[in-house]
This record gives C-alpha cells, structure tokens and sequence, in this order.
C-alpha cells in the first residue's frame, strides 16, 4: 500500500491523467440525455467511486466505458473515451478486443452456469490461449487475484452456483481479471453481499488498484470513502463535483454534494 | 360499561364469522371443482386401462403378440393383433418431427431474442401463435395438397408416407417448441449475456457457449411437449401417412400411427368385440406414453430448478 502513489501526486500527474478519460461524453436512451458532456479522468492506480441519486446516470456512465451500452437499441453516445491515445467510443472499434481491456463486475454476482474452472477459463479460451497448462495457470493466478483460490483450489469442478455470494462475486471478479485487462469497472460490486463478504471485496479493491485502474459505481457512502481515491457526483445525468475523495467527504465545493453525502437528500 | 364491553366482543365475534363464513364457501367451492377434476381424470383413466387391458384378460392376446406381433387382422378368421407398425410409426413419425422441427424452433426462438429482438419478436410472436392456432385438419389438407405431390415428384414412392406425416407434425410442433424456447431464453438474466460480451466473447460465442447451455433443460422441456403434441396428433397425420398396416422400410412408404387406426377403426367395430378393445390397447399405449412425456417434462424441471 505504501508504493502508491498519494490522490494529489496522481492528480498533479498530467501526463497520467491522459491515459484513460472520458471527454465531453454524452449517452442517448432515444431522445433522452441521460449523461449530459462529462468528462472525467481515471488516473493510474486509483480507484474512482461515482455517487449520486439513482437515476442520475453513473449507471449509464460506467456501462458506456466498455461500449457496454450498444447491446441495449436505442442507445447512442456522442463525444469520446480516450485509452491510451485512441478513442474508443469512435465508430469502427473493434468492441471484441477493447473489452479484452476492460473488465467488468455487475451488482448482482452471476457467474454462468458452468463450474468454477470453466468460468475463468471462458474468457482467455476465446483470446487465443490454447493447452491445459496455460489455462490451468491462469485459472490459478486469476482466482489468486481474487483472494478466491485457497477456499476453492480443491474443488474446482464444482458448480460455481454452489458457491456463496460473496464467493460468487469474488467469482466474478476472478473471471473479469482472467483476461488481464487494464480497467475494472464495477457497478455496485458490493451491494448484494453481506457484511463480511463486502469488507473482502473491499479489501479486493485495494490490492487490485495496484495492478489496475477501477472505476466503482456505489451507493454506499462509507464504502466510497473507504476505498476510492476519487470521487464523481453526479447528479440528473450532470457531473456536479470530482475531486480527491479526501476533499469531496470532508469539503465539498457544491452545497449538493454535501447534502448528498451527509444522507441529507437523494 | 361491562354490558358495553360484551356487546363489543359479540360485535367482533359476529364480524370474523362472517369472514369465516366467506372463506368456507370459497374454500368448498374450489374443494369441489378439484374434486370433479380428479374424479373426471380418474375415471377416464380407470376406463381406458380397464377398456385396454381386455385385450389380454378376455380376448387372451398375449402381451408379445400385441406389442412386438407384426400382422394386424383383427377381422380375419384367425385374427392376429399385432400392433408393432403402429407403434413403430408413431415413434418414427414423432422422433422425425421433434428432428426437424427443433433446430428450426430453437433458431427461430433465438431470432426473435437474441438476434432481434424488436421487430423479430414482433414479426414472430403473431405468426407463431396463429401457427398453434390453426386447425389440424387445415394443416393435414396443405400435407395433402402440397407436400404429397412434392413428395411424390421429388422422391421415389407415392408421396404419402412417413416423411409427409413428419414434415407435417414438425410444422405442427414449431410454436410449441419455439414459444417454450423464446420464453426460457427472455428468462435469462440479461448481465449473465453480457458479463460474456464483457469478457470479449463474440454474439456468437455468447449464445453458442453461455445461452443455450444455460437454458438447455428449458429448450428441452419444449421439445418433449412438442413430441407429446406429435404423438397424439391425429387427423393430420392420418390425412398424409396412407394408413398402411405395416412397418415402412423407408421414408416414403405408407405407415399408421396408432392415433390414426383409432380414429380410424372405432366407428367401424362393436363394442366389446376383440377389435374393439385392441383399440383401446392401443389408447392406453398413447395414454401412458403421454404420461411418459410429462414425466420427463417434471425431470427436466426438476434439473432446471438446481
């Protein structure tokens, strides 16, 4: 924990900064705006909490940043999402190989219906990974990740419906990183578990922000300042306030944003 | 004031009596249909087992030669009851089906959601239930007019046969299995799909490697019924199949099932004559068959529900 680098060299980092954001990106259901021009960083080894009322697009936000969004008809976007240097929201890109780059947890955990093996196994099979041994190890290394392998090495071929939620989720999360993707987007990662299941996640999230870049949906206010480095607030598809999380908890600029956090509205 | 007290308790009383009274009439109400429902499927199930196992107790046809016997003559001299052709053309006829019909239902169920699933699933629900809506006799008319000449220019044969009585019972059992599939399939989670589109996997691959096997059992269930409904179909096939009481030894020749020599033979004997009650063998045959298909249908469930 210590190597990291603090919120305010990262911030003071530019040249880092480029590397992932989004510019003035907009997302239509139909005519309706539900994400209104945001643009927003996602610094390195960071993880980045978007908060806001149900209904105020971090939602839509976080599922656009994988192209997520162009399974649902209807849906369309303006403006662009850089990676390193390319725009991934420009028509043309390949969405197969960009979501190679960008893991994905939903809310609820759901693994498919295959055993636990076979789940991690899934994605790097259609990558290109060919041979027992390969996959063997990234199954292993994958669920190490994780922080899954020690309760599940001995039963591999189970069913992973057999699994606990919070097993489930760490399932998940194990399968989003078997592709090794650079970015692990989680929408409400937590908010189906049980205590004691959410503090592992938890946990999980700040040793995975060594290795990668999260962006994490949440409704969950001590669970945003507890593990992000930065905080969006957003608000009816606006962004109202990005900073430190350190700042937007203790000294939000916006009289909204406080009153959100303090439980007072939303 | 205590006078007052026990005029409130009878009050109350005389309120929650007259719910009781409510709820007693309800309950003996719906009791009574239930019972109706079940003696009615008792007593006709009573009935054709005691119709259908006279053949053996009372005409003393063996239990070998009825099911494995191949000359069917009821009315001869020596009249023999061997009722293997039918049998083997209802399976026959029923397996072809389920074969044609259920790539094409599970395609037709993925197109409508999976593919397309706005105006696929507009286009396709309509068709569909219209499909299950028409009359048999409709459906065995168009066999008739249509598929039997195609047949019968096409391949060696008449044209009526056991391919044309499959082609029209696998037309038959499309909206069964492709309703029973497209229902399952919208059942599915909808980030189960894309937790695989999230992982790179192509449409292709999702449906191929995450959709179907995950509602496999319920496509399933789909298929069973559609058999169930191609097993018992009747009129259709008899129009088509050229009622021949012999087992085909190809695609193109005439066969029976057994639903057709019923509806064929039961105006035509007296009761209680040997004929007679080997038809009603043969009823309670398709009878146990049926149950045979709900029974797989509640395995399947059983196994879907794990």
């Amino acid at each position: 924990m210590e190597a990291t680098l603090t919120a305010p060299q990262i911030l003071k980092a530019p040249k880092m900064e480029r590397d992932f954001r989004t510019e003035n990106l907009s997302i239509f259901y139909g005519t309706y705006e539900a994400v209104k021009g945001i643009s927003l960083p996602f610094p390195e080894k960071s993880v980045t909490a978007l908060i806001g009322p149900s209904g105020c697009g971090k939602s839509t936000f976080l599922r656009s940043l994988n192209r997520m969004n162009d399974e649902i008809s209807g849906s369309t976007s303006k403006g662009s999402i850089w990676i390193d240097g390319v725009d991934i929201n420009a028509p043309g890109t390949d969405v197969i190989k960009l979501r190679q780059k960008i893991g994905m947890v939903w809310q609820k955990p759901n693994p498919f219906y295959k055993s636990i093996y076979e789940n991690i196994a899934f994605g790097p099979k259609y990558h290109g990974v060919k041979g027992k041994k390969a996959l063997d190890e990234i199954v292993e290394s994958s669920l190490r990740r994780a922080a899954l392998w020690d309760e599940v090495k001995d039963r591999l071929k189970d069913s992973a419906l057999a699994l606990s939620g919070g097993q489930q989720q760490r399932l998940c999360i194990a399968r989003a990183l078997s592709v090794n993707p650079q970015i692990l987007l989680l929408d409400e990662p937590a908010s189906a578990l049980d205590p004691v299941s959410t503090g592992k996640v938890e946990e999980l999230i700040k040793e995975l922000k060594e290795q990668l870049r999260i962006v994490i949906v949440t409704h969950n206010m001590q669970q945003a300042a507890r593990v992000s480095d930065f905080t969006a607030y957003f608000y009816l598809g606006q962004l109202i306030e990005y900073g430190m999380t350190e700042k937007v908890f203790t000294n939000p600029e916006n009289t909204m944003t406080q009153e959100y956090i303090m439980g007072r509205f939303g | 004031m205590q006078n007052n007290e026990t005029m409130r308790v009878q009050d109350r009383k005389s309120r929650i009596e007259k719910h009781h009274i409510e709820d007693l009439i309800g309950r003996s109400y719906m009791s009574l249909c239930v019972l109706l429902l079940i003696i009615s499927i008792v007593s006709m199930v009573y009935f054709v087992t005691s119709k259908g196992i006279s053949t053996f107790a009372i005409d003393k046809v063996s239990l070998a030669d009825f099911f494995f016997g191949t000359k069917w003559s009821p009315e001869g001299d020596n009249p023999t009851f061997g009722a293997l052709p039918f049998i083997a053309g209802s399976f026959i006829t029923t397996l072809l089906a389920a074969l044609i019909a259920s790539p094409l239902s599970i395609c037709a169920a993925l197109f409508m959601t999976e593919i397309v699933p706005g105006w696929g699933k507009k286009l396709l629900q309509p068709v569909i239930e219209l499909l299950s809506g028409i009359p048999s006799v409709v459906y065995g008319f168009v066999g008739l007019s249509v598929i039997v000449p195609f047949l019968r220019n096409v391949f060696p044969g008449q044209g009526i046969g056991v391919a044309a009585g499959a082609l029209v019972l696998s037309v038959m059992i499309l909206p069964t299995i492709t309703s029973v599939a497209a229902d399952a399939l919208s059942a599915l989670p909808r980030n189960l799909k894309e937790s695989s589109f999230a992982l790179g996997a192509t449409r292709w691959q999702t449906i191929s490697r995450v959709i179907l096997p995950t509602t496999l059992p319920a496509i399933l269930t789909g298929v069973v019924l559609g058999m169930a409904r191609a097993f018992g179909e009747a009129l259709a096939v008899q129009m088509v199949i050229g009622n021949a009481p012999f087992i085909p030894k190809s695609l193109f020749e005439s066969a029976s099932t057994l639903t057709s020599v019923i509806t064929l033979g039961m105006g035509n004997t007296t009761m209680r004559s040997p004929h007679n009650n080997a038809l009603w063998s043969m009823a309670l045959v398709l009878m146990l068959m049926t149950f045979l298909f709900v029974f797989i249908v509640r395995l399947l469930e059983k196994r879907r529900s794990i």
